[in-house]
């Protein structure tokens, strides 16, 4: 591994405006890792993988009844403004992600914290975390919540400084103060974003870039045919799919494109209180009639196949499981067993951009020659949540443009709101109204398990509860999305943090510049 | 003069109002809802309901426009639901881009239609004639983001002449002007062609002539300035053309005006950014109707206020 050059940049295009780098607020994909790169939470993930490492806490310790968290600072970590952070800080940014007024779209993740729903309210103020010493937190739960280490880890829980966000208000987003590796230098709207390396970092060494700069406005097609003239390093928004196969074939660009995986997953909600979706022989016909290779083809292979609701990825998914695999027969021969052997209409919902409409449609034809006549509805991504969040609009919903990538690498997260009983409620997103007691059951006393040391007794538990559940094919799996990140010659690191599955599209920190470049 | 212009600034405002209306009716009427989109997919419902609340979202229809109204008397546009900023502060960092690239492309749609449509009217039926209006035809039917990326794809990525997209230098302007004034240059051509036809014909170009001044002097001193009088008065309701164009335009080049702003917000259903790029669009048009009638006053003689 090479080191940084004296003064390194690199730019970055996206399409789309940033549109805020307020932690509390920002919630898309493109400011996710910007914010990443300007603030710092109490702790975070090795770059590269899923694994959680200490931060802004230096450690931390869990009561034996796992609802006492205690976190230990790191000390002198200065804010860009000069002040040193304290735990004070952690406090007000806590109040100020659960607090109404911020209306942050975060704030449901801290559900577990003691006193959250009095601050969720407005009634009262977040009592569960405490200031113990300058150095010192203590955050108390209401209830055991196993995956409460990946929720300190998260955005919304960054450390913010209270006198920046009263300077500016509503206007934090766009004069951002935080800890992080880098600061904001420079934002001119609707043009470009500078950001320059913090010199007062605390981890050594990092960031290894002197400068990156942002210049949004650019189409995909424009910022490739730039990345492919060397004036761009990082196209921001991929590589679009019109011109995938060709670059991706090109030996010219062999050693620029990293493929990696994601925590995602594309499936079919099938809604289990609409007929004949009720009846479990339906389900398991359908999961057994699409093809989902010829899917995976559709949109250039640029995903892997799937049998169960985990991508591979996620800790808990179970590489033994075979699940319901293709076999048009065999399904047939279930739908006539389940009482529908002239098969049935119903309707496939699906987002109207590509290529969604497309995969639905080779779902639609595979669902026909086993006698199911499905209609598309291709409607607007907004339209297609809202219908999915009524218990009787919906029968089955591609969730391709929508659903699902994990806010954060826990198998918590691909439960509650898509396949537990939480979600499964007007407005939620369990578009297959799957609720299941015992499962639900479960589910809780796995995230009870906070002891590190019952770390693989409660994968396992979950590993269970998935299949469990793809047993009852409320869903069919079609695919998990890869990633692919082009970038340009002059761009270095290890392969692992261009396809970051946390910093997406890369690990701002942790990129150099070839010596010599 | 004042009460003509007086009664057509009236005239506009009520044009503003109803285009308010109309454009808040159809956002109201958009199914997607926005305050789930700032909620987000973890939200309660209680978030969701506190979110609809503070953005008064939940107030019937009427008393919703009537804020809206009462805001922007007083100049506030309100904030964008998405970005987080006040829509006058985007609105205010972006409009000078557009503008730029508006008199660049007028500049372009003038130097290249009037030129074409002289050369043209001059050799009237010859094979460049045909040739010109071929082009001309091509420009008034061409959509513009085949244009734009054609020449972005030739005089950029294959001949390098030109950056590939961005805004700041004169050579970021040409090929976006280019792109959005080809569609005027198309109608002026045309129009000029035809205008120079008409006063070709006129006894005082047989008198230029017949003195024995040169064909030069005569179509350039004598038959372009007269030809252009109708032509000048149209520039102003090209900036309604305009306003359509630079959504495109401004996309497709990376531009940073109010168009690709206006593009963004409709994709991420940013309602108060539409609100406040439709109001602009409409006052420039309005405006640029004005000037076009008041100038048509000034040119021609026969034009009659009533």
């Amino acid at each position: 591994m090479g080191t940084a050059n004296a003064a390194s940049n690199m730019t970055v295009t996206y399409k789309d405006d940033v549109s805020t780098l307020d932690p509390a607020i920002g919630y898309d994909w493109q400011n996710w890792s910007m914010i990443k790169s300007l603030f710092d939470s109490l702790l975070d993930y090795k770059p590269g993988t899923t694994e959680l490492t200490p931060d802004l806490a230096e450690s931390y310790t869990i009561s034996d009844d796992g609802l006492i968290y205690t976190f230990n600072l790191r000390k002198g970590v200065k804010f860009h403004n000069g002040r040193t952070m304290t735990a004070a800080d952690v406090k007000y940014s806590l109040d100020r992600v659960t607090n109404p007024k911020t209306q942050s779209p975060g704030a449901g993740f801290f559900a577990s914290v003691k006193g959250f729903d009095d601050a969720s309210s407005g009634s009262g103020s977040l009592s569960g975390v405490s200031v113990v010493d300058d150095y010192t937190v203590q955050i108390e739960l209401s209830r055991p919540d196993a995956t409460f280490l990946h929720v300190v880890a998260i955005n919304f829980a960054s450390v913010v400084p209270r006198e920046a966000v009263e300077k500016w208000g509503e206007d934090f987003g766009k004069h951002p103060v935080g800890t992080g590796a880098f600061y904001l230098d420079e934002w001119t709207l609707g043009q470009r974003l500078v950001f320059k390396k913090n010199q007062n970092y605390y981890h050594a060494g990092i960031p290894k870039l002197d400068q990156i700069t942002f210049e949004v406005g650019q189409e995909p097609i424009v910022a490739l045919l730039r990345l492919q003239n060397g004036e761009v390093d990082i196209a921001g928004d991929g590589i679009p799919p019109a011109k995938f196969l060709e670059v991706k074939n090109d030996p010219k660009y062999a050693g620029a494109i990293v493929e990696g995986s994601q925590l995602h997953t594309g499936y079919i909600a099938l809604n289990v209180k609409m007929k004949p979706f009720d009846n479990l022989k339906v389900r398991q016909a359908v999961n057994m009639a699409i093809n989902k290779d010829r899917i995976v083809r559709i949109i250039n292979g640029r995903a892997v196949s799937a049998n169960q609701p985990l991508p591979p990825l996620m800790p808990g998914y179970d590489p033994d499981y075979k699940g319901l695999s293709y076999n048009p027969d065999a399904a047939k021969k279930l739908l006539a067993e389940a009482g529908f052997g002239d098969g049935f209409e119903t309707e496939l919902y699906v987002a109207n951009t590509d290529p969604q409409p497309r995969i639905a449609q080779a779902i639609q034809q595979d669902l026909a020659a086993i006698g199911i006549k499905a209609g598309i509805k291709s409607l607007a991504q907004g339209n297609v949540i809202a219908a999915g969040g009524e218990v009787d609009q919906a029968p089955m919903i591609w969730s391709g443009g929508m659903a699902w990538i994990a806010d954060f690498p826990d198998p918590s997260n691909f439960y509650g709101p898509i396949l537990g009983c939480g979600g499964a409620v007007p407005g939620g997103w369990n578009w297959s109204w799957y609720c299941n007691e015992s499962i639900e059951k479960r589910a809780i006393a796995a995230d009870s398990m906070t002891d590190p040391a019952d770390a693989e007794k409660r994968m396992a538990a979950w590993r269970s509860i998935f299949t469990d559940i793809q047993d009852e094919a409320p869903w069919v799996p079609i695919f998990n999305e890869q990633r692919f990140t082009m970038r340009s010659d002059r761009l270095d690191g290890p392969d692992g943090i261009f396809v970051d599955p946390v910093h997406i599209p890369v690990h701002y920190d942790q990129v150099f510049i070839k010596e010599g470049q | 003069m004042t009460t003509y212009i007086c009664r057509r600034v009236f005239e506009a405002l009520l044009i503003l109002i109803g285009i308010t209306f109309v454009t808040y009716v159809l956002l109201y009427l958009v199914p997607a809802d926005p305050v789930r989109q700032i909620a987000g997919r973890s939200a309660t419902a209680e978030t969701v309901e506190n979110i609809r609340r503070q953005l008064g979202l939940h107030l019937p229809f009427y008393e919703q426009y009537w804020n809206y109204l009462s805001a922007l008397v007083q100049g506030n546009f309100g904030r964008s639901y998405i970005q987080k900023t006040e829509v006058v502060e985007l609105i205010r960092s972006r409009l000078p881009a557009s503008l730029l690239l508006m008199v660049g492309a007028i500049a372009a749609e003038l130097i290249l239609g009037l030129t074409m449509g002289v050369i043209s009217a001059v050799r009237r039926n010859s094979a460049t004639d045909q040739v010109l209006m071929v082009v001309s035809f091509i420009g008034v039917s061409a959509p513009q983001f085949v244009v734009g990326i054609l020449l972005l794809y030739v005089f950029a990525v294959l001949l390098g002449w030109f950056p590939i997209g961005g805004y700041g230098t004169f050579s970021h302007l040409v090929l976006p002007a280019l792109t959005l004034g080809f569609l005027g240059a198309g109608w002026y051509s045309r129009m000029m062609r035809s205008s120079m036809l008409n006063v070709l014909e006129q006894d005082f170009i047989r008198t230029a002539r017949a003195k024995g001044l040169s064909k030069a002097r005569v179509i350039l001193r004598h038959a372009v300035p007269n030809a252009l009088l109708p032509i000048i008065a149209m520039i102003g309701i090209d900036i309604g053309i305009f306003m359509s164009g630079i959504v495109v335009v401004e996309s497709v080049f990376g531009w940073p005006g109010i168009g690709q702003l206006a593009w963004q917000a409709i994709q991420r259903v940013d309602i108060p950014i539409i609100m406040g790029v439709t109001l602009v669009a409409a006052c420039s048009i309005v405006l640029g109707n004005l000037v076009a009638d008041i100038v048509a006053l000034f040119v021609d003689p026969r034009i009659k206020l009533r």
